[in-house]
């Protein structure tokens, strides 16, 4: 009983502190002048999501976090960050002036404070009817049959086959047009 | 856990969007735009937990398309830095009819 | 008696092949769909499906072919070639399907008719098809219902509209509308047969606006020339004046009695005070609605001009069967109208009126069919007189034989009108067919035409046995027994006494029948005796028309002439059935004629009949007398060489300039008031100033603040985009 409830208290702290951690460096994020800088920030907000999406039970998608955001995706911004050298105290001077940005802090509390109203009152029993609640927490007191991968890859592979496929189509068109954008017009002089 | 999951997810998102409002260089606004794509993928798997393994797929196509985005987006970003010699929306004025 | 509260199941013709009812109309619809899909299908290309099969015939074949088809009547010359006009290529089969679904509906209507003899018709069959306007306290079911008045009227539409479709048949053979024109025809027969069978007051308004429409189609059938286009919207506007008193005699129906049922309404009026404002409105509304269909003063004006449409159009539509709708109205509603008895003497005065005005008119018009045209005119006033003293047994009656002999009249002069209009277009003469002054001496031409249209005449004129003779002399009578002891009697119209009233009308009835045996006798020496006056040229191409133009004529001359033995009198009680019609229609009409009669039949001492009989018959006879005596056909000339005519014969020709009094009274004012305020004021100002330019102007000054936004600074249109967002969301959120 002790152990559990230790176990339950550090479960919780650590969530917060993810999610603090998440929450203090979007802010940095969002403040920091250079670009470098703020994708460094950027990159540990994603680390810290990962971290919750571990303790959500989500192992799987906690590393393609890691992998493909911080590890492929922030990686090429630095990338073009660097590419384009954006140095000069020109383009580092982007924030907006002093009432577009209370009035951006404004709109955003706005947009926080509505989400927050219409979320009002959804708790638990009432985001999950009792019956799929029941099956719910029969499939969680069940041992995972074929590891953690095999709850996100049935239905990646089933239900939404389709959209899978799909989406390496988008993925084989963003490259060509990645190329076709990148590729230094020669002909054009 | 779910409930302070989805505030963490609401407040990520509100971050985003004021740091779209706020910045004019456009790699941070793509930045911006990564991270509200973060914050919504925070709540499809907090829901997961409660819904079952969906979410986590849905998760799964958000990367791609925020992959596939962050290819595109920066290339374009490229292409104009090329043309006007700046990233700053400011100055960049191409849509304008 | 609740005729409307016996179940149907109850009803004895439920057994019998009475209740295929429902395919009465049906069939002509079906025809309707089959001939309108094939004139759609054959608009596109007209004619033969291998032209060069004309030319196989010599040039003398092909005049052959001219005279014994003709081609074409009044009003379209756009064939001026010696070949004769291509046929159009689904011809045989509308020639089929136009005569055929009336034959089948007639053969119906026959055994409909027996089958109706067999049983006891103490109450009418209702058929309940689905239900149509369920709204509120208004349940209307599309019900039909046959009973003996509406078999009648079942039995002259079916049958006289099928002997007009065959004749079609042979006139219109070589119109190149001539699927269009089959499809309009069963279209009729079908509203037609839904006015006749409706069950419920706005069921019968249904075929009340489709005959409208049909005979607009028709009147305008050759619209390529303005006066028939004008004509058919001429039909169609006047109507709606008398539509307007149909629809708020409904209104008064349902807010007064709750129901719009015949039988219902039937039932719930007895109910209404005698007499009362409620039930003499209704009852004046609707016969407001009867003058417009039935070419009544002050509406008559539209019938004559209606004479634009194809000439067996002018037989079925504007003789024999939708004119006469408001005579069959008036019976129909004879429960409402036998309550109110001003209305009834109003009805029996308009009647007389008209019949006058139209006989003095027909007097005067040299155009054949004109002549008819106020002649029906004339004869259904004379049908309103009858229905209006409440002897609708004579009215409808009349109605019958009157179908009988202007069908054949118009017919006839159907059959002369091609003749002439195929001499002429022989030799490229554009002179009019239809003016008596050309024509003359017929009868050696078309002897079949000439005997039959006697008949008629004999028959309109009222000699004696011949069909005219039993209803007009009925109608007289029945006018006459009204005189005294009857609520018209005792009631008053504008102050004069209600018996003063019936005697002057008695009086121009006897007036009326003298001019139409004046006027027909006229029209007969004018067309058919004489001297010809046709031309020279045309005259060895005047020819009988085909068998299958005079065969109809023929089955209707012998209808002409002893159609009226279905009602004869007890005078002549040897030749047919004493009052067989009047018995036919007793469960329908006898309680409404009763009630008029203050209970008790209608009974003129024997004397006084014999006496009124022979009136009748002597006025006939000098009618005819006069006319032969006073007219001389030898000395017309033909109309182009016809001088004007003034004084008397003047106001006649000109139809008493009614029409131009019109068009200064109505027409001229409307007309500038919607050029000065509605054309120039409202729709140029207003609609097109404020609405059309203003809407642009509109659209241009957001279109430019639109453009304002435009400003390319994708940070603007973020910050749009998150305001959008945000009141979106406050919205569900505040909701």
């Amino acid at each position: 009983m002790q152990a559990n409830q230790f176990h339950s208290l550090a479960y919780s702290f650590s969530f917060y502190l993810f999610g603090l951690i998440a929450l203090a460096s979007a802010i940095a994020f969002v403040t920091r002048k250079s670009p470098v800088a703020a994708a460094m920030w950027l990159v540990n907000v994603m680390f810290a999501l990962a971290g919750l999406y571990l303790m959500l039970d989500a192992q799987f998608m906690a590393t393609m976090q890691v992998l493909v955001y911080t590890g492929a995706i922030m990686v090429v911004f630095l990338f073009v960050i660097m590419l384009l050298n954006l140095g000069h105290p020109s383009d580092l001077a982007d924030a907006r002036g002093k009432w577009p940005t209370i009035l951006a802090l404004f709109v955003g509390l706005a947009l926080l404070s509505e989400v927050m109203a219409l979320n009002r009152g959804n708790t638990i029993e009432r985001l999950v009817p009792p019956d799929l609640a029941a099956k719910a927490a029969a499939a969680a007191a069940a041992p995972i049959a074929g590891g953690i991968i095999g709850p996100v890859a049935a239905p990646l592979f089933k239900e939404y086959l389709l959209a899978f496929e799909l989406t390496s189509v988008l993925l084989l068109t963003a490259i060509v047009g990645a190329v076709v954008l990148g590729r230094r017009r020669t002909d054009a002089r | 856990m779910l409930v302070e999951a989805l505030a963490l997810s609401a407040v990520l998102f509100s971050i985003g969007v004021i740091g779209v409002l706020t910045r004019r260089n456009a790699i941070i606004i793509f930045m911006c735009v990564e991270l509200m794509l973060n914050a919504v993928n925070l709540s499809f798997v907090a829901l997961s937990k409660l819904y079952g393994a969906a979410g986590q797929v849905f998760v799964v196509f958000t990367m791609t398309v925020a992959a596939a985005e962050a290819a595109v987006g920066l290339a374009i970003i490229i292409a104009i830095f090329r043309h006007v010699k700046t990233v700053n929306l400011q100055n960049i004025n191409l849509l304008k009819g | 008696m609740n005729p409307a509260l016996i179940p149907e199941g109850a009803h004895p013709l439920a057994a019998t092949v009475a209740r295929f009812v429902w395919l009465l109309p049906l069939l002509p619809l079906l025809g309707f769909l089959i001939n309108g899909t094939l004139a759609m299908l054959g608009a596109a290309k007209v004619g033969p499906a291998d032209p060069s099969a004309d030319h196989g015939h010599g040039h003398g074949d092909a005049h052959a072919q001219d005279d014994a088809h003709g081609h074409g009547v009044n009003g379209h010359g756009a064939h001026d070639d010696h070949h004769p006009p291509p046929r159009h290529k689904f011809a045989g089969i509308v020639s089929l399907i136009g005569p055929g679904v009336l034959l089948a509906a007639f053969g119906l209507a026959v055994a409909c008719f027996l089958a109706m003899r067999g049983v006891e018709m103490e109450h009418p069959y209702v058929v309940t098809l689905f239900q149509w306007m369920p709204v509120g306290d208004l349940h209307l079911d599309a019900s039909l219902l046959l009973d003996p008045l509406s078999m009648t009227m079942v039995l002259v539409v079916t049958g006289v509209g099928m002997l007009i479709h065959v004749f079609s048949v042979g006139y219109m053979q070589d119109d190149p509308g001539y699927p269009r024109y089959f499809a309009y025809l069963n279209l009729f027969v079908f509203f037609m047969l839904t006015l006749v069978l409706g069950a419920s007051y706005p069921l019968l308004f249904v075929g009340w606006e489709g005959v409208g429409l049909c005979s607009y189609l028709l009147i305008g059938f050759w619209f390529s020339e303005k006066a028939n286009a004008d004509a058919g919207k001429k039909a169609f506007i006047v109507n709606r004046i008398g539509d307007f008193g149909f629809l708020v005699a409904m209104f008064l129906m349902f807010a007064n009695l709750g129901t719009l049922d015949i039988g219902r309404v039937a039932a719930k009026a007895a109910e209404l005070p005698f007499g009362g404002v409620v039930i003499t409105a209704m009852a004046l509304f609707l016969f407001l609605g009867c003058t417009g269909k039935s070419a009544q003063i002050p509406l008559h004006v539209w019938l004559p001009d209606a004479m634009a449409g194809p000439t067996p159009v002018s037989a079925l539509i504007h003789a024999a069967t939708m004119v006469t709708a408001g005579v069959y109205l008036v019976a129909r509603a004879s429960g409402i109208f036998s309550m109110a008895p001003v209305a009834q003497l109003t009805v029996a005065s308009v009647g007389a009126l008209t019949a006058l005005v139209a006989a003095t008119i027909g007097l005067k018009q040299w155009d054949i069919k004109k002549v008819l045209a106020y002649s029906t005119v004339s004869q259904l006033g004379y049908m309103f007189v009858g229905v209006g003293v409440g002897a609708y047994t004579a009215g409808i009656f009349h109605l019958v034989t009157h179908a009988f002999f202007k069908a054949l009249l118009f017919l006839g002069s159907g059959s002369v009108i091609f003749a002439m209009h195929a001499a002429y277009h022989h030799t490229h003469n554009h002179d009019d067919a239809q003016d008596m002054r050309n024509m003359g001496g017929l009868k050696q031409y078309m002897p079949i035409t000439f005997y039959l249209m006697w008949i008629a005449t004999l028959a309109i004129a009222g000699i004696p046995l011949f069909s005219g003779f039993f209803s007009k002399d009925e109608i007289l009578a029945s006018v006459f027994a009204r005189v005294s002891h009857s609520t018209l009697a005792e009631s008053s119209l504008l102050g004069i006494p209600g018996s003063t009233v019936l005697l002057i009308v008695y009086g121009i009835g006897l007036a009326v029948a003298l001019l139409t045996a004046i006027y027909m006798t006229r029209m007969m020496l004018y067309t058919f005796h004489g001297p010809n006056r046709t031309g020279e040229g045309e005259r060895p191409h005047l020819t009988e028309a085909p068998w299958v133009m005079t065969g109809p004529l023929v089955v209707l001359g012998v209808l002409a002439a002893i159609g009226g033995w279905i009602n004869v009198p007890e005078l002549l009680g040897a030749i047919g059935p004493v009052g067989g019609l009047e018995h036919f229609l007793e469960p329908v009409v006898g309680q409404a004629s009763l009630r008029t009669t203050l209970g008790a039949p209608p009974h003129v001492a024997h004397q006084t009949e014999l006496l009124l009989v022979g009136a009748a018959i002597a006025i006939a006879i000098t009618g005819i007398a006069i006319a032969v005596w006073r007219l001389k056909p030898a000395a017309l000339v033909p109309k182009k060489e016809a001088p004007a005519s003034t004084g008397i014969s003047r106001v006649l020709e000109n139809k008493y300039f009614v029409d131009e009094g019109y068009d200064a009274a109505f027409v001229q004012p409307t007309v500038s008031v919607s050029r000065a305020v509605l054309w120039k004021g409202f729709d140029a100002g207003i609609i097109d100033g404020l609405f059309v330019n203003g809407s642009a102007l509109l659209a241009r000054a957001f279109g430019w603040l639109g453009s304002q936004l435009q400003t390319g600074q994708v940070g603007t249109y973020a910050w749009v985009l998150l305001i959008g967002v945000i009141t979106l969301l406050g919205a569900f959120t505040l909701r």
